[in-house]
């Protein structure tokens, strides 16, 4: 974790050229997507109203809805954990693989998992933790995190992977060509489907619990969740609390907004949905299966001013529209949850003395919450963190020094009208010939990447005043 | 404490409640019960000819292929031609389900087995359960009669789907698993598949054939 270090990291991811190559995909590919989807469907902004008030009705009920879906697993042969930290959840699952005489474990994609850092923990018992999304396998292969949440390799190039493919697939002939997206894919799907076949355990996440039936519900495109869940003796299904919904018609409501606001589908390839182990007659599918419901912070966020971002459906649509997210890519935020969803939950769930950098990058264009889904105020939300990150002095002095002399002008009309009105004038002199500012005295944390414009014609307030505007 | 009652009784200090209010109580049990709608699409509201029409151009247009045929003996002809059309051995994996087994496999020289996948096969097929016109999903149901494995192993995925079981949208097919199932109820396994599998993690370029099918391909027995 690193998000304490957010500013030197995007300081990094600025000048990594690899990374900037591979961030404009994000830019290139999600946007238009998922615009073109939204527009093929009339009701879309109606479902969008939809999917927002059943996670509100859900988070207000939220403690009934659980023991609902509880009772309804267990009937279904199924068990049902809970557990209060990432510690708990990571032992309550190592302690079942352990039951098992597990020695591979597959999973399949869940950044649930990848907050508790559960792979380390099958690791550290003894136990190897085979990640089957392609993404996902991806940064396994080279130690790194999630980059996007659902992305998770986005912040890489097709010759970033091959090269890792021809360093760890060496059984492979070394003349293969590997030039191509579906070579690679191909070579994935050969080498994994050999470990879904021989795993003893598999670990889902979970897009939805149906309370109605005691159902998980993943959404995938590879089929990896499917083959992770269904080969071996046991299907471990973990989630956070929050995943719940009523109904089967609640799920379908969220569904349709899903897909179109993550890669603008509408649908995912793969919606599956598991409700137990193995029937009486059944051929195949697991002799047991267990859910793990991880709170880990979520139940304090209740009844507070970042209940909201409880709504949040992991979609990724507000880092593909956030012009920090495309300058900076995931990595930078430091841990798990990238993008404005990062910057509202990692302080939640870390601290805001450990991710109180992350509200501040945002340039509060509000394209995030015009996206979202389930409509989380996300500007609103990060705005709140700044503030409590200000009131318990957090933030770094020159920060507070500038919005200090900034406050002691603002309070005395006069005295501010006089200094922009000297200002301006000079500072349109110096930048008569370009209009902007290569480098400006005390301000290179802006002008080191980007140029600041130079002000132009007179100060706002006298432009307000020449317009009629009302004054005090 | 245990995690569970401690977990629990967080949520309520934070919501302000006990638990044990009525009213809450009440609006929990009204909406399982009820399994309100919402708002769904007018897209899927059409029958007949116009319902399979949508749904055969939403799944072709997830790269899934359709063919329709209007007797349920035409099936064995029309699996052959497509295995053959793609150069793919005449041999086919399925379950015990009798709609697919009862047909006459004889004339076509078919090397047909049957069970679930262990990995090996490559041509599997399946009978679906329903499918949504909508977005052109197929919904399959586990058991004996269609094993799980067969929808994701196989390279080439083969699927019956009998018009009468196509619904516009999947509220529709909620209320025919429950007709089947039971209120509250469901199978163990639903897989909604809508296309071949497919990734796009390695620069956000959709390739076809992940780890499941690289082809999808469903056979719509009309009437």
């Amino acid at each position: 974790m690193t998000s304490p270090a957010f500013r030197q990291n995007a300081h990094d991811a600025l000048a990594d050229k690899q990374l900037q190559q591979a961030l404009g995909n994000v830019r290139a590919g999600f946007i238009d997507k998922r615009a073109q989807a939204a527009e093929r469907l009339p009701e879309f902004e109606a479902l969008r109203d939809s999917a927002r008030d059943i996670k509100n009705h859900v988070l207000a009920h939220l403690d009934l809805y659980l023991e609902h879906y509880e009772t309804k697993v267990r009937e279904a042969g199924g068990h049902v954990h809970f557990a209060r930290t990432a510690q708990e959840a990571c032992a309550t699952i190592v302690e079942i693989c352990k039951a098992q005489g597990a020695r591979t474990v597959t999973k399949g994609k869940s950044m649930v998992s990848e907050e508790i850092g559960l792979n380390a923990a099958i690791e550290a018992a003894g136990m190897e933790a085979v990640e089957t999304d392609l993404g996902e396998y991806i940064i396994q292969l080279r130690h790194e995190a999630p980059s996007h949440i659902i992305a998770p390799a986005v912040h890489l190039t097709k010759e970033q992977v091959e090269a890792d493919f021809r360093r760890l697939h060496k059984h492979l002939p070394q003349e293969r060509d590997l030039s191509q997206a579906e070579a690679l894919l191909g070579e994935a799907r050969m080498v994994l489907r050999k470990r879904f076949l021989e795993a003893d355990v598999g670990i889902t996440g979970a897009n939805f619990l149906v309370a109605e039936t005691g159902t998980s519900i993943i959404v995938t495109n590879e089929g990896n969740g499917d083959l992770t869940q269904t080969l071996p003796r046991v299907h471990i299904v973990i989630a956070s609390i929050e995943k719940i919904v009523p109904t089967l018609e609640d799920a379908a409501q969220i569904l349709r907004v899903l897909g179109r606001s993550a890669t603008g589908q509408d649908m995912s390839v793969y919606t599956t949905l598991s409700t137990g182990p193995r029937r009486p007659g059944d051929v195949d599918g697991p002799q047991a299966y267990h859910v793990v419901l991880v709170d880990n912070g979520r139940s304090a966020m209740l009844g507070t001013e970042f209940e909201e971002m409880l709504r949040c459906i992991r979609c990724g649509a507000c880092m593909n529209h956030c012009p920090v997210y495309h300058a900076v890519g995931g990595h930078a935020y430091g841990w798990v949850y990238p993008g404005p969803m990062g910057a509202v939950l990692s302080p939640s769930l870390l601290g805001v003395d450990k991710a109180g950098h992350l509200p501040n990058a945002s340039t509060f264009c509000g394209r995030c919450e015009s996206v979202c889904p389930v409509r989380i105020p996300l500007p609103k939300l990060m705005r709140h963190w700044r503030e409590r990150e200000y009131e318990r002095h957090l933030a770094p002095a020159t920060y507070r020094y500038g919005l200090g002399v900034w406050a002691f002008f603002a309070r005395r009309p006069a005295l501010y009208k006089l200094a922009t009105g000297l200002a301006m004038p000079v500072m349109s002199y110096l930048a008569r010939k370009q209009g902007r500012f290569k480098k400006l005295p005390l301000a290179s944390g802006w002008t080191d990447h980007r140029d600041m414009p130079a002000p132009q014609g007179k100060t706002f307030q006298a432009q307000w005043r020449e317009r009629g505007g009302r004054t005090r | 404490m245990s995690a569970r009652e401690d977990i629990l009784s967080n949520i309520r200090r934070s919501l302000g409640v006990t638990g044990r209010e009525a009213p809450r109580k009440a609006a929990v049990e009204e909406r399982l019960r009820a399994a309100p709608r919402g708002v769904v699409p007018a897209r899927g509201r059409l029958s007949g000819g116009a319902l399979v029409d949508l749904f055969r151009a939403e799944a072709e247009r997830v790269a899934a292929s359709v063919a329709e045929v209007s007797q349920a003996q035409d099936i064995v002809g029309e699996v052959a031609r497509y295995l053959r059309e793609h150069n793919l051995p005449a041999s086919l994996r399925m379950g015990a389900d009798e709609r697919l087994n009862g047909l006459d496999w004889s004339g076509v020289a078919m090397e047909v087995s049957q069970g679930p996948s262990a990995g090996d096969d490559l041509n599997g097929l399946s009978h679906a359960f329903g499918a949504i016109a909508e977005t052109g999903t197929l919904a399959m149901v586990s058991g004996a009669d269609n094993p799980t494995t067969l929808n994701f192993l196989p390279d080439n995925h083969i699927v019956v789907l009998r018009e009468a079981d196509l619904a516009g949208d999947a509220e529709t097919l909620w209320d025919r698993l429950r007709a089947r199932y039971g209120k509250g109820l469901a199978p163990r396994t639903v897989n909604l598949i809508t296309g071949p599998s497919r990734s796009g993690d390695i620069e956000q370029q959709i390739v076809l054939g992940a780890h499941g099918p690289r082809r999808l391909h469903i056979i719509i027995l009309r009437g």
